[in-house]
């Protein structure tokens, strides 16, 4: 990662080449047509991150295609980091649209295996996992840097050029094998990590110590995701429900305190304007919760940036990285 | 063996139709051992059918009769009669009997009266479970004799995903997380080394992705000629 050269020199490999500690977003594209959906959601997050994840038929739900999402984001001014996950396409769907998003002004592409389609509104689809994300990062990359598609025949023309990047589960199981994957998706030819949401940062720090042990964070860029929480119920719901996440009781905890003066009432009980302050209130905490949390996680060697998960509540990233002190961001 | 599974009556009914003579064939191999179309299976569900005939005032004859297996031909020959003489053959063999029954009787109409589901094996009592998927190309011997491809929801070669929790898939706490299981065999036998390294991307050509598929022998076919 010393030298100075740029893979593809998108603003995100620019920023964090140049040493900065690197914000990232995310916008979850529509379940419509309607393009000026990400045009608003657009708005709210220039100038609060570096780059944008555009989800891919996220949880498996039918949303507007990343590529589409990407390309208009690029109209607006603001740099996509296209999602592509491997339920939904075999290596000839994958490459040619890794064609068309190069065409499109695309220059980051976060390769992912994908949420099972059992967990969407089609569960009753063919899934295809033809590749998986290890291997979609390697054909990236050859694509890019030997100018060659998966079946080994050259790129006559010009190349799809990424700056490729992967995610990480610190917390999934094997939980001893997750840096080892790491490691996997490093000589794969990954340039850039965003890890699942971070609540548990002894857990993390953890996993760093071992991805420093394995000198990982000398080859890829490390970006620990992080995400605000609603309510304290959310909260619950991540601890006990989602895997590969870890929520700290503290946590939960002080997402219940900030509701304290509207404790034991139930929601039918409340007025329209005491929910509202109550959800309000709850919010307040979860940015703070968050803020802290970019603090803590920037104090750990090997963590080069921070990706703001906030889908459907994209206005809370600017308050995040504003009170986290990383704006205004850079310019390279 | 093959696992399969009976169809619910309301649908072998509506298969039926309206044919007067039915011959319920069952078969002696797989689907005996899974008890889906064995000879008892065979002959209760011929009850079952008569007892629906009656209830629903059809005029109907039905038989039962089981042959040792449904996929070669030679043992359906033994039944050739009973199967031509039959307006509609239920098979309770996996859906290669079926096919076979086609392929050997043409005249025959055959439905199937089961649901074919995998290749697998009984855990314990009342509970199979998929183990291959025959996909042509063996790695058992780079997994530690787990099979990601039939294990696996997402049929991953570098697994596991992020989805892995507690032993378990995301896909359903039933299912155990194959890569899991992977890691945990690879480790106790010190060769974890094997899941360090990168997968190629898999020829799925040899798995049914290349067309259906065939095998042929020809060192027993000549064998047969020579005979
Ligand atoms: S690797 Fe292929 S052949 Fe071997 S057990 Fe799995 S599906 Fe069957
Ligand atoms: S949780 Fe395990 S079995 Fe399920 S898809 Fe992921 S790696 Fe495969």
């Amino acid at each position: 990662m010393a030298d100075n050269e740029y893979t593809v020199g998108s603003k995100l490999e620019r920023i964090l080449k140049a040493g900065h500690f690197a914000v990232t977003g995310e916008l979850g594209p529509p379940q419509s047509a309607d393009g000026d959906v990400i045009r608003k959601k657009a708005q709210l997050l220039k100038g609060a991150c570096d780059a944008v994840n555009i989800t891919d038929n996220q949880t498996a739900i039918v949303r507007m295609s990343s590529i589409a999402s990407a390309a208009i984001l690029v109209q607006e001014g603001l740099e996509p980091i296209m999602q592509m996950t491997c339920r939904d396409r075999n290596r000839l769907a994958i490459q040619s649209d890794l064609l068309g998003a190069y065409a499109l002004g695309i220059r980051n592409l976060l390769a992912l295996t994908g949420d099972h389609q059992t967990f969407g509104n089609h569960p009753t689809a063919k899934n295809v996992f033809d590749m998986d994300s290890v291997q979609l990062i390697q054909m990236v990359t050859a694509m890019r840097d030997e100018k060659m598609f998966q079946c080994g025949d050259p790129i006559k023309g010009q190349e799809p050029r990424f700056f490729v990047g992967g995610a990480a589960a610190p917390f999934a199981d094997p939980i001893d094998f997750r840096p080892y994957r790491l490691a996997k998706k490093v000589e794969a030819g990954v340039q850039f990590i965003q890890t699942q949401l971070i609540y548990d940062i002894e857990g993390f720090k953890k996993y760093m110590e071992k991805v420093r042990e394995l000198g990982l964070h000398e080859k890829v860029y490390i970006l620990a995701g992080v995400g605000p929480l609603k309510s304290p119920g959310m909260a619950r719901y991540m601890r006990d429900n989602v895997p590969g996440l870890r929520v700290p009781d503290y946590i939960v905890d002080r997402m219940t305190a900030a509701g304290k003066p509207w404790a034991g009432k139930k929601k039918d009980e409340m007025t329209k304007e005491e929910r509202k302050a109550r959800s309000q209130a709850w919010r307040a905490e979860g940015i703070k919760i968050c803020i802290e949390l970019i603090q803590q996680l920037r104090e750990i060697e090997g963590v080069a940036g921070v990706h703001i998960m906030a889908i459907e509540w994209e206005e809370a990233v600017r308050p995040i990285a504003e009170g986290a002190g990383l704006l205004p961001r850079p310019e390279v | 063996m093959i696992v399969a599974e009976q169809k619910p009556l309301e649908e072998i009914k509506e298969l039926l139709g309206d044919a007067e003579k039915v011959l319920v064939l069952g078969c002696g191999t797989c689907v005996t051992v899974c008890f889906a179309g064995g000879a008892r299976e065979a002959a209760i569900m011929a009850s079952s059918l008569r007892m629906a005939s009656k209830i629903d005032g059809v005029q109907r004859i039905i038989n039962d009769m089981t042959v040792q297996r449904q996929c070669e031909w030679e043992y359906l020959d033994q039944v050739a009669d009973e199967i031509r003489d039959a307006d509609v053959v239920l098979s309770l063999g996996c859906g290669v009997g079926v096919q076979a029954i086609v392929e050997r009787f043409p005249e025959a109409w055959v439905v199937p009266g089961l649901n074919t589901t995998f290749m697998g094996m009984p855990v314990e009592q009342g509970v199979w479970v998929e183990r291959c998927a025959g996909c042509g190309d063996c790695i058992l011997g780079l997994t530690g004799g787990i099979c990601p491809i039939a294990r696996c929801s997402k049929q991953l070669l570098n697994g596991p995903c992020g989805g892995s929790q507690d032993g378990k898939c995301e896909v359903d706490p039933s299912i155990d997380c194959a890569w899991q299981l992977i890691y945990d065999r690879l480790k106790s036998k010190g060769k974890l080394d094997l899941m360090l390294k990168i997968q190629p991307p898999k020829n799925w050509q040899k798995a049914r992705h290349g067309g259906p598929r065939r095998i042929v022998r020809e060192d027993i076919r000549l064998h047969l000629e020579e005979e």
